[in-house]
């Protein structure tokens, strides 16, 4: 049961990072405007020229 | 002498519309691309910014009326509005009106990005705000304004922190509280699956001190929302659903805790905190749902948010926010700008919109001496004023007071899950204090071991399910009538739907399309000049005119005599008056042409009826709802119109508080009345009905204080939305009976000691499955 000790802190680090992430982004605005946030993606910055 | 000027006559400039307007898609009558000179205008910007895949891009809604550029500017000055935001560079945020698409933020931002000097723009599509920061040394902001309203786009300067509302904060707040307790709930049920499948005790008590150290911060951290309204109902002497909550988050896991320490077998740690979570997402989905129902006093004093233009007694100008404004003051009012506060003339004589006041559709002449009030349009004449009330006096604020006021009123209605709730609560603590007391002074079992079977009781009695009844069968009802193109803006407004008896309707507007409209018969080259003269003018009529031949040349060199009409090389357009004609009895909605040589025609305006309105209506009677006009028009349209629908009680001629004292006057005599309504006017009656109804076309202001907004001409929204609300009403009480069953069949078996973790874990997820499960039927449902 030694991996236990392992194992478990690990999952915890690991769904830790995903809730600091997800906190980080509500608070930085990315959830403020899911509406645009769905278009935006559709058009293309007149600047970027490949 | 004039010659009558060689225009190419078009034979049925009066027919169907037969082409779509190059730039706003809307189908008009004419030769030309475009529907109108401000469109053209408008596509060649566009073009010469080399932003055309606008076009190719946009996803024109059809519902909506299209972005139509303005074809007369009206300077706003920004600079009360703008703030600093780093060194030599300012930043202001706007209201945009008219957004469509993706492809509108899209170009507005682009628009704005190419000119020099703007460091940065963005429009946030969800809240309609533009913001944007410019250097200011190297540009000044009226101009690129002036930009975005050539393109179609209406923008009203805002100050964000007032619009920023409190249920925005909170809403965050608590989805934060559901992230960390989804996160603790995952990683907790991953132990307890473990303990549950028989984990030896060495390695059941490491798991279950883990659990108690997820545990515990996360129930401390994500369970405020529910102890904070838990210790608001204590303290008031009352008692809520929130009460038994908090009381079994906080004693589970403090018995949990109690029992780890002794190595005992059961620990709750997972069912609190999955109870929280739960209990998380019915409130932060109850909470998105009321969300939008609030800002609406901040948007109606946002109509006088354009900066006053002061004029000192030296004749110097400058310009003020309205709120800085003094009686006694002297104010420029432009025309195409509203009256920052209530005054009188002093100076100048116009053509007024009172819409906003009185809804009234027919502008009213103004001359020096005559009241006016804040909020009212200027249509023709520039007017000085003399400032005699303004912020909390003027009459738009007794407006505001009167919505709020209303608004409160209705605030009693008590939702079914709190009646349920309400009733529910003193049982729940009877129940689990009994149990206490009944296993530890009559079998004589340990306290602790006692207090642990009245915490199943409890756990097991807080059922997710009675959270998640109501708000999940809400956010599907709202997602169902949100394909039909109605918003659901209040949570509550179905449940009120459901006993309403009574149908009051606004006229202008909402049983009309209220656009007027020139009437077919009129001469095509008399039209054509007609047009081209009426081009020069933002009087309604006029711009009605100028609608019907979008092809005539813009004609200049046109004098525009405020209240009476406008002139140009020996010809006269205008009223009857003015033009020298007989007075008649429609002359609010006629329009006259003289030419120099005698030529003359009338122009006939009308209203027109929404396409399925008599159906709707003879539906609402089949229902066997009371249905009532309420008009702030003439009593000869409104009793005509009354007449061609068959309804029988009519009143026209109101004020914004003769409909609120209607409304009121209903609703003292027992009646549940359904509002619908358009115009500002109709704010008040609107918030002061039990539920409302408001088009889309109508105003923001009515758009906010309306519980229901609906796109589209038509009216069948109203007959659609009402048989959606009983089918949700029954769905609703189907799930609080679910929840209920649920309880009625768990709690005697944790009276009795026989409900485990894992029992507790597996009844009240599976209940919550059904209730979501009972409430996502409605999703297919298939309305008439």
């Amino acid at each position: 049961m030694t991996v236990l000790l392992f194992l478990i802190p690990i999952a915890l680090l690991m769904g830790g990072l995903g809730l600091t992430a997800f906190l980080w982004a509500l608070k930085s605005g990315q959830y403020d405007d899911m509406d645009g946030a769905a278009q935006r993606i559709l058009f293309d910055d007149p600047a970027d020229k490949i | 002498m004039n010659a009558i000027p060689q225009f190419a006559v078009d034979r049925d400039v009066c027919s169907t519309a037969d082409r779509l307007c190059k730039h706003c898609g809307a189908p008009f009558r004419g030769e030309t691309e475009f529907c109108c000179h401000g469109c053209a205008g408008a596509y060649e910007l566009v073009q010469s910014l080399g932003l055309s895949r606008y076009y190719a891009q946009r996803v024109a809604d059809p519902s909506q009326p299209p972005t139509r550029p303005d074809e007369i500017l009206t300077e706003i000055d920004l600079s009360a509005w703008s703030r600093d935001a780093a060194p030599g560079e300012k930043e202001i945020a706007l209201m945009v009106e008219g957004l469509q698409c993706g492809a509108c933020v899209w170009l507005i931002e682009q628009t704005l990005l190419q000119q020099p000097g703007v460091t940065s723009a963005r429009v946030a599509m969800s809240t309609r705000r533009l913001t944007f920061r410019w250097k200011d040394a190297e540009t000044d902001p009226e101009k690129l304004v002036q930009l975005v309203t050539r393109l179609g786009y209406k923008l009203v300067p805002c100050d964000p922190e007032r619009l920023a509302s409190e249920a925005d904060a909170e809403s965050k707040s608590l989805l934060t509280a559901m992230a960390v307790a989804g996160f603790a709930a995952g990683n907790i049920m991953l132990m307890s699956v473990s303990v549950w499948s028989g984990a030896d005790p060495f390695t059941r008590d490491l798991l279950h001190w883990i659990s108690a150290l997820i545990a515990i911060p996360a129930i401390a951290y994500a369970g405020r929302p529910f102890f904070r309204s838990a210790l608001t109902a204590l303290k008031a002497r009352r008692t809520n659903m929130d009460v038994p909550i908090s009381l079994a988050i906080i004693l589970a896991p403090s018995i949990s805790l109690f029992e780890t320490f002794r190595s005992g077998e059961h620990a709750y740690f997972d069912s609190a905190v999955t109870l929280l979570f739960f209990l998380l997402i019915g409130r932060y989905l109850d909470r998105r749902a009321r969300g939008r129902a609030h800002a609406t006093a901040a948007r109606l004093l946002a109509l006088n948010a354009v900066a006053a233009t002061v004029v000192e007694p030296d004749g110097r100008q400058h310009s003020l926010l309205p709120s800085q404004l003094r009686p006694g003051m002297t104010v420029l009012i432009a025309p195409g700008s509203r009256a920052p506060a209530d005054g009188t003339i002093k100076t100048g004589s116009s053509d007024l919109d009172l819409s906003a006041i009185s809804g009234e559709s027919a502008p009213q002449r103004c001359n020096p001496g005559d009241r006016l009030f804040a909020g009212t349009l200027n249509l023709t004449g520039p007017l000085t004023m003399l400032v005699n009330a303004v912020g909390d006096s003027t009459l738009l604020a007794d407006m505001v007071r009167l919505m709020e006021a209303a608004e409160s009123r209705k605030g009693r209605f008590t939702r079914i899950a709190d009646r349920v709730a309400r009733r529910y609560a003193p049982v729940v603590h009877v129940v689990a204090l009994t149990t206490f007391l009944g296993w530890w002074l009559f079998s004589g079992l340990a306290w602790s071991e006692a207090l642990m079977i009245a915490v199943a009781v409890l756990i097991i009695t807080c059922p997710c399910a009675l959270a998640l009844a109501v708000p999940v069968v809400q956010v599907v009802a709202s997602q169902r009538l949100m394909r039909s193109g109605i918003l659901l803006k209040s949570a509550d407004a179905l449940e009120r739907l459901t006993d309403v008896d009574t149908v009051v309707f606004d006229k202008t507007g909402t049983l009309t399309l209220g656009r007027l409209e020139l009437q077919a018969g009129a001469d095509p080259s008399l039209l054509k000049i007609a047009a081209g003269i009426a081009a020069n003018s933002r009087h309604p009529l006029a711009r009605a005119l100028s609608r019907a031949a979008p092809d005539a040349t813009v004609l200049t060199d046109v004098a525009e005599h405020p209240g009476a009409g406008l002139a140009w090389q020996g010809w006269k357009l205008g009223s009857c008056a003015f033009t020298g004609q007989a007075e008649d009895a429609a002359t609010d909605q006629v329009l006259w042409l003289v030419g120099p040589n005698g030529e003359k025609q009338r122009f006939q305006f009308s209203d027109r009826l929404r396409p399925d309105a008599e159906a709707v209506i003879a539906r609402l009677k089949t229902l066997g709802l009371r249905l009532e006009i309420l008009s702030g028009d003439r009593a000869a349209p409104v009793s005509d119109l009354a007449r061609q629908l068959e309804i029988d009680t009519f009143a026209a001629r109101l004020s914004p508080i003769d409909k609120a004292a209607r409304l009121e006057a209903l609703a003292k005599a027992g009646h549940k009345v359904l509002m619908i309504g358009d115009g500002i006017n109709d704010a008040a009656a609107l918030a002061g009905a039990h539920v409302s109804m408001a088009p889309a076309s109508g105003t923001e202001i009515t758009q906010s204080a309306a519980d229901i907004v609906f796109q589209g001409d038509k009216l069948e929204a109203i007959p659609l939305t009402l048989e959606l609300a009983k089918r949700t009403d029954r769905l609703v009480r189907q799930n609080l009976g679910i929840a209920l069953l649920y309880n009625l069949a768990a709690v005697p078996l944790a009276i009795l000691g026989f409900v485990t973790p894992l029992i507790a874990a597996i009844a009240m997820s599976s209940s919550s499955i059904i209730v979501i499960l009972n409430a996502l039927r409605l999703g297919k449902a298939r309305l008439p």
